[in-house]
């Protein structure tokens, strides 16, 4: 089958008369004037008539295969060893806010662990009165929070900095997900240690062979970190980090440390390899900035997009897509048709809360000319989403992280969506 | 708002939680005894705090380099294939692509020896003794060109080393660089003049397929029989 033709015209040829003979006539059911009584209708089908799977088939169920297109793709020469790389989130498939678990993004350095809770300990040192252990049967015992939050990777979009290079959202704005997270305030497990005057600030590890050790100054600890345990709904996720992890609402993911083993409260940054080598940013001047934590407002619409092509023809469209900022809620959305000519206030779908993504849509008549769509966040502060061309300004091209750039979609004609820059 | 007085906020938010204010202990937990800390806790800060006794020079550095860490990072630091180059590209930070190592890029040492010494060699992290990582700190100072091949190097010099990039690092300071920029009112009618294609991901093409050519996972035709979509969902899969 891998001899056809890329369009793949004649095999889908091939296979639809052969799926005509066989079950009549399928293909043209969703035309807008039919010609001929729909035989999905007129005819009794079997889920119409038999027994589907009774309850006791799928203790715990998968997705339809149907949907099969709706998982984690990765990208294999962006890393050198997938073990310390990287997957994206199916958002061009998704709607409304929260990521199926199962399909959210992975960003490992030396690959997801297996760490049982009986295995699982805790340890708070440094600068504390009451240096402490835990269990996980001793965490489950404090008070507890929720928070809904997005987790970005700092990188997301990074290989966009230099121009189009990757053809879907999945791929340019994918190292995202946004979940409903159940755990302990870190500022409780830190005042039942006890916080010295001197400790400026708390470095986490994790349980992994990378540690991933990170700092952060004890105002954003105290503020409304979570050590988290649960994730919409149930247990974290293996990969992400099970059973323990931070949530550092509205800063860069690298920072979400996973099986979390360690806090250690010191008078000064640790300045590891995550937060020297890596999750720097260099600029024009050969400089670079460090502790750029909070991710910018931003969005992206997620359909129509590369990997969402329009299908239907002209007439009603919607358009789809997600706002986020680390600085707080999203106030507003503006989406282009025209490469950023004019725009219009899309309305958001849901409720725009804090540091989450939130859903917008913006419904429009499609005359089937091409577009050049674009989608542009302001959040609470009155930030607007840039272009890339505002950012690179002032940062150049070697970032690598933190790009929140407007993207924009090429929809030509045919329906067809490409990744573009345009200037 | 600064960086010093996000910090001054943060002293004062502490300072009220810190008063009878605070919840009282639960009395969950149990003490951390001294060897467990000492186990978990290996990280080393830019001051020297929490450097271990020992010492190594460049010559053993890289004997233990050859043996663990070469088939990576290259005889002499340089890197195979695409493995991290962990020395060399002085001086390109503000090329078109530079190469950013530890003589080139890293501030502190305290990072290198950190680093290896919780997570390197990669696979088999945690197996360089304290010794042996003082040594390969000493070899890559040799590698990047920063001490001669006699260097010893101990916990009781550690400090003396400067990385050459050491002052290369400013704190966040979007605040004042972006922030006041970003957040003037946005134009929303007749605003860009000429709205060209200046650059397509499809020139480039490296982006996975489905069997059919386009970007792996595009949504299946609903137009196509199901038959038809689920063969094409299965020779993806």
């Amino acid at each position: 089958m891998t001899d056809e033709p890329r369009s793949g015209t004649s095999r889908r040829g091939f296979l639809r008369t052969s799926a005509l003979a066989g079950a009549g006539l399928a293909a043209g059911a969703t035309a807008a004037r039919a010609e001929a009584a729909d035989p999905l209708i007129t005819e009794v089908q079997d889920w119409a008539s038999a027994f589907g799977d009774p309850v006791d088939a799928t203790p715990y169920g998968m997705p339809i295969r149907f949907e099969s297109h709706v998982v984690r793709r990765n990208v294999s020469w962006l890393t050198e060893s997938p073990v310390s790389s990287i997957n994206f989130t199916p958002i061009h498939a998704l709607e409304g806010t929260i990521t199926p678990q199962g399909c959210a993004f992975e960003r490992h350095h030396s690959g997801a662990i297996e760490m049982s809770k009986q295995d699982y300990r805790l340890m708070i040192n440094g600068l504390v009165d009451r240096p402490l252990v835990f269990t996980f049967e001793d965490l489950l015992r404090f008070p507890r929070a929720s928070t809904t939050a997005f987790l970005e990777c700092a990188a997301n979009g990074g290989m966009e900095w230099a121009g189009a290079q990757l053809e879907g959202c999945q791929f340019t704005q994918g190292m995202i997900h946004n979940m409903e997270y159940v755990g302990v305030p870190l500022r409780v497990l830190l005042e039942e240690a006890g916080v010295q005057p001197e400790g400026k600030w708390i470095y986490a590890e994790g349980a992994d062979a990378s540690s991933n050790g990170r700092s952060m100054p004890l105002e954003k600890a105290m503020d409304d970190v979570i050590v988290a345990f649960f994730a919409n709904g149930e247990a974290l996720r293996k990969e992400h980090g099970y059973p323990v992890r931070l949530v550092v609402p509205g800063w860069e993911g690298n920072m979400w440390i996973k099986w979390l083993r360690r806090i250690g409260v010191y008078d000064q940054a640790v300045e590891s390899r995550e937060e020297t080598s890596k999750y720097t940013d260099l600029m024009p001047d050969g400089r670079a900035r460090k502790w750029t934590w909070v991710m910018d407002a931003k969005s992206v619409i997620t359909a129509p997009s590369p990997q969402v092509p329009i299908r239907h023809g002209k007439g009603p469209l919607v358009i789809t897509g997600l706002a986020w900022s680390g600085n707080g809620a999203i106030s507003r959305v503006d989406v282009s048709t025209d490469g950023g000519k004019n725009w219009q206030t899309a309305r958001l779908t849901g409720d725009s809360k804090p540091k989450a993504l939130v859903r917008f849509h913006l419904d429009i008549d499609w005359d089937g000319e091409e577009m050049m769509l674009q989608s542009r966040a302001i959040d609470e502060t009155g930030y607007v989403q840039p272009t890339k061309d505002a950012l690179r300004e002032i940062r150049g091209l070697n970032n690598v992280y933190h790009n929140n750039g407007i993207q924009t979609w090429w929809v030509k004609a045919d329906g067809e969506v490409e990744n573009v820059e345009v200037a | 708002m600064s960086k010093s007085r996000n910090l001054a906020l943060g002293a004062t938010i502490l300072s009220a939680l810190a008063s009878p204010v605070a919840a009282e202990p639960l009395g969950l937990g149990r003490p951390a005894l001294p060897e467990e800390v000492t186990a978990w806790d290996v990280s080393v800060l830019p001051d020297g705090t929490g450097l271990p006794e020992g010492s190594g020079d460049v010559l053993t550095g890289e004997e233990v380099f050859a043996e663990k860490c070469s088939s990576c990072h290259g005889e002499f630091a340089e890197g195979l294939d695409s493995w991290p180059v962990l020395a060399g590209g002085e001086g390109t930070l503000t090329d078109r692509r530079p190469v950013k190592t530890v003589g080139s890029y890293w501030p502190y040492l305290s990072t290198v020896f950190d680093y290896i010494h919780r997570s390197m060699p990669f696979g088999a992290a945690q197996t360089v003794s304290v010794d042996e990582t003082y040594a390969i700190t000493a070899f890559l100072l040799y590698s990047n060109g920063l001490v001669e091949d006699d260097f010893v190097l101990s916990k009781a010099n550690f400090l003396e080393v400067e990385l050459p990039n050491a002052d290369g690092f400013y704190a966040d300071d979007r605040p004042e660089a972006e922030y006041a920029l970003f957040r003037a009112e946005p134009c929303m009618a007749d605003c860009a003049a000429e709205v060209k294609v200046t650059k397509r991901a499809a020139e480039l093409n490296v982006t996975p397929e489905d069997p059919d050519g386009r970007p792996a996972g595009t949504l299946p035709d609903l137009r196509m029989a199901a038959a038809e979509a689920a063969a094409l969902a299965a020779e993806a899969a």
